[in-house]
């Protein structure tokens, strides 16, 4: 059992947790992740772990809710508990002082870029963030990223925030007035990584890209979470999550991902409806 | 009774194990056998001559005293007959199961020279499923406390015995688990039909109730290394069991509905997802479907009869050898059959095809034929040249074993093992080359059995005693014991 010290919404959908986890708060480092359960018949679900701290022995994790185990997660708040944490479990990201690195997060990938960032700039780095959003509301931790980055850039799909356009036309600007980059990390949707590994293939610049495949164990047990890099079947869980971005096959990611598309659905209605009974019969009961 | 001539117990028919009905039990996930009533129990002990020179106790890789046990439940001392089987065997309910016995035990069987052997597994989970239902599984006495602590990393067989000898001998015992449940391939490879989660459950409760700590979620290597174990612990025993899969290495081997046997058989073990929605974790809808299983051991024959019960249409083992060769215990390729798997022997898949969308539509196979033996003595499979066929399926299971898991190794560099990655010990006493730390199991051994998983850990566990009272003075005189 793992305390929940803190809940926030960053974004609709987009919650914070400050978990209890001292050990693995001690023993964490950039682009390793953990796996949780939220209940006794619960999935098990890979979430990158976002922030530590040895202090208070906690980690934070910053979820999207999105199928039926992250939305009951997100109902959850502080003073609740996850009934089973396991990790740090990952390779953590390789460090090291590239010259100018840029850390390109779409979405809640912004959260799971944060930590290599961070990272990053302590190696030396000149660190540029992008942060990507579809709309202002979805562009998230920027004054984290701004605290420990050189320069952040915030853009949204709509324009109505920071610049508009993709997080890939923000980087196409930066190499087109001739800056120099030496290395990025993207994290985010499957075809914002890929499209990010063909803005940056041209130019020859070392790319990394988090990738999200469905897991088990997360322990190289079941092989579920296998991923072709570079032709060659990797288990993401163990030799991951961090990889070549111009190796990795985007379309057996993404087809891999959908094996369970039509359970997932019907799991989140259910899920969906249950919740709804649940709030009529409070509110019935509180007359 | 007790008079019965050797004659008349030779005339005595081997007792069938009363079983669900094959079609009825390809269709619920309750155990397939449904074990021998107290008066066939006693039958069948009489069948037991009490021979002189007992093979049987030689066949046993933990050496049962089996003439005992069954001596006893033929005089009708149930409690004693359980209790001879518990001190050599931790897990007699799971081991009258699972063991491979026709390999063991029963293949020297005196009794069996002529006829049947003596159904000495059918007894032994008799004997220790009537102590867990009438009486609860008895407690052993516990010395008084050493002091002394000893961390066991995974709650496999290996783990379990070991933890249960440990605090018998009055040291404390924290078991780190990778899981969320205890058990190894016991929870979360077996399927209940053939070894019901109760009885693990019930195993790991009481060893629970004689103190062991269990510590679940908790990757040695990752959350704690070794090294920091032995930094709060005297000794560290290592029974993380095999735990990678190996996959086939042919073309399409990515695409959506094929899976490795671990993880499919964990699915539906650990995870429940035969319960979804009830259970969170989904898996492919195998109801209607052709599911092909690639293997032919125990875990090949588990998730092809699992595929049956998920409602496939169709269950195929594809195997590269006859039959013959297999090395699933023979009432598991029975049972099988009996509930309609069909079998392709001497073929060897070469590719899987799916369609535009990374959906499995089938395999390629080679048909083979036997060459000459092999190192192994096994005659060699050998392509027909020519001989290629495509069979539609939509779900594949990889059942060709598993390598060992290299986190602990990794995590530990000088911890000695082979290419293999499995760990190097002295097998009398199953120390590593590293100070404090023993290991046994399937990460020792590869891909094994429970009961030498079991052994080891015992061995271990005595061993850890011997070492826990003065571990200098031990270590200086097994130094000769060379860790092969
Ligand atoms: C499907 C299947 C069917 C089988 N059927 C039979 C049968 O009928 N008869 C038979 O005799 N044998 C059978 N076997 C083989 C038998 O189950 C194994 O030989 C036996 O379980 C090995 O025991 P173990 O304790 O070494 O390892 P395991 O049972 O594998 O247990 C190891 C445990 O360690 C945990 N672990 C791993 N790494 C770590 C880590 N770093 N930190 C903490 N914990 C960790 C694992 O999660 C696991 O719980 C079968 C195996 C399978 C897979
Ligand atoms: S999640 Fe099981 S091997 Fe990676």
């Amino acid at each position: 059992m793992n305390k929940i010290i803190e809940a926030r919404f960053l974004a609709p959908d987009v919650k914070l947790f400050r978990i209890e986890a001292p050990k693995i708060a001690e023993k964490r480092k950039p682009g390793q992740f953990i796996i949780l359960r939220v209940h006794k018949n619960g999935e098990r679900i890979p979430l990158t772990i976002a922030d530590s701290s040895t202090e208070d022995g906690t980690i934070t994790i910053i979820v999207q809710g999105i199928g039926k185990t992250t939305k009951h997660l997100n109902t959850l708040e502080a003073g609740g508990e996850i009934i089973d944490l396991v990790g740090p479990l990952g390779k953590p990201s390789h460090i090291e002082n590239f010259g100018t690195a840029v850390s390109i997060g779409g979405g809640v990938g912004t959260a799971i870029a944060y930590p290599t960032a961070k990272a990053l700039k302590e190696a030396g780095n000149h660190v540029i963030s992008i942060i990507g959003g579809r709309t202002k509301e979805f562009v998230i931790l920027e004054d984290e990223m701004k605290a420990v980055c050189d320069e952040v850039y915030p853009t949204t799909d709509d324009g109505s925030y920071g610049f508009h356009g993709f997080v890939t036309q923000k980087l196409q600007q930066l190499l087109d007035e001739g800056r120099k980059i030496d290395f990025v990390l993207a994290i985010g949707p499957i075809p914002m990584m890929k499209a990010v590994a063909d803005v940056t293939r041209p130019y020859g610049i070392k790319t990394v890209v988090s990738l999200n495949p469905i897991m088990v164990d997360g322990t190289g047990m079941c092989g579920g979470c296998r991923a072709l890099v570079d032709d060659k079947v990797v288990f993401v869980c163990v030799d991951g999550p961090e990889f070549d971005a111009h190796k990795v096959d985007f379309s057996v990611l993404t087809k891999r991902n959908r094996m369970y598309l039509s359970q997932e659905k019907q799991s989140v209605e259910e899920f969906e409806h249950k919740c709804k009974l649940d709030a009529k019969i409070k509110e019935v009961a509180n007359g | 009774m007790a008079d019965l001539t050797n004659k008349e117990r030779m005339k005595i028919q081997k007792h069938h194990m009363p079983e669900q009905d094959p079609l009825e039990r390809a269709k619920n996930f309750l155990e397939v056998n449904l074990g021998y009533d107290t008066a066939t129990a006693i039958e069948e002990a009489q069948r037991c001559i009490q021979c002189k020179n007992k093979p049987c106790v030689e066949g046993c890789p933990v050496r049962v005293d089996i003439p005992g046990f069954i001596k006893q439940i033929e005089l009708g001392n149930f409690k004693e007959a359980a209790a001879i089987l518990k001190k050599d065997n931790a897990l007699p309910a799971v081991c009258g199961r699972v063991c491979p016995q026709e390999e063991q035990c029963e293949m020297v069987c005196t009794v069996g020279k002529k006829n049947a052997p003596v159904a000495i597994g059918y007894l032994e989970r008799w004997a220790a499923d009537w102590e867990r239902k009438n009486i609860g599984l008895q407690k052993p006495e516990l010395k008084p406390k050493t002091g002394k602590k000893v961390a066991i990393v995974g709650g496999g067989p290996a783990g379990l015995s070991c933890a249960g000898d440990l605090i018998q001998m009055g040291h404390d015992v924290v078991v780190f688990e990778a899981l969320h449940e205890i058990g190894g391939v016991l929870m979360y490879g077996i399927p209940e039909f053939r070894l019901p989660k109760v009885i693990v459950q019930a195993e790991v409760d009481g060893l629970r109730e004689m103190g062991v700590e269990f510590r679940t979620n908790q990757v040695i290597g990752m959350t704690d290394t070794v090294d920091e174990l032995l930094k709060e612990y005297d000794a560290v025993f290592l029974g993380v069991g095999a735990g990678l899969p190996y996959f086939l290495n042919i073309p399409g081997e990515h695409l959506n509905g094929i899976y490795s046997a671990n993880e499919y058989l964990t699915r539906v073990n650990l995870m429940k997802a035969y319960d979804f929605p009830n259970s969170d974790t989904p898996m492919f809808n195998v109801m209607g479907k052709s599911v092909a299983v690639f293997g032919g051991g125990n875990t090949a024959m588990d998730a092809v009869r699992t595929s049956l019960r998920l409602g496939a249409k169709k269950a195929m083992i594809i195997y590269r050898r006859t039959e013959k060769e297999m090395p699933a215990r023979v009432e598991e390729i029975k049972h099988a059959k009996e509930e309609g798997v069909e079998f392709f022997l001497l073929h060897a898949p070469i590719e899987f095809y799916g369609d535009e969308e990374g959906w499995l539509k089938g395999v390629k196979v080679q048909e083979m034929e036997l060459g000459e033996p092999d190192a192994s003595g096994r005659r060699r499979p050998v392509p027909i040249e020519g001989a290629i066929k495509d069979i539609p399926i939509e779900v594949a299971v990889v059942a060709i074993g598993n390598g060992s898991n290299p986190i602990i190794s990794k995590t530990t560099p000088d911890l000695k093992v082979n290419k293999w990655g499995n760990i190097l010990v002295d097998e009398k006493t199953m120390k590593t080359n590293k100070k404090g730390v023993f290991a046994g199991g399937d990460i020792v051994t590869g891909g094994a059995t429970v009961i030498l998983a079991m052994g080891a850990g015992r061995t271990a566990a005595a061993a850890i005693d011997e070492y826990l009272k003065n571990p200098d003075v031990w270590l200086e005189e097994k130094k000769e014991e060379v860790t092969n």
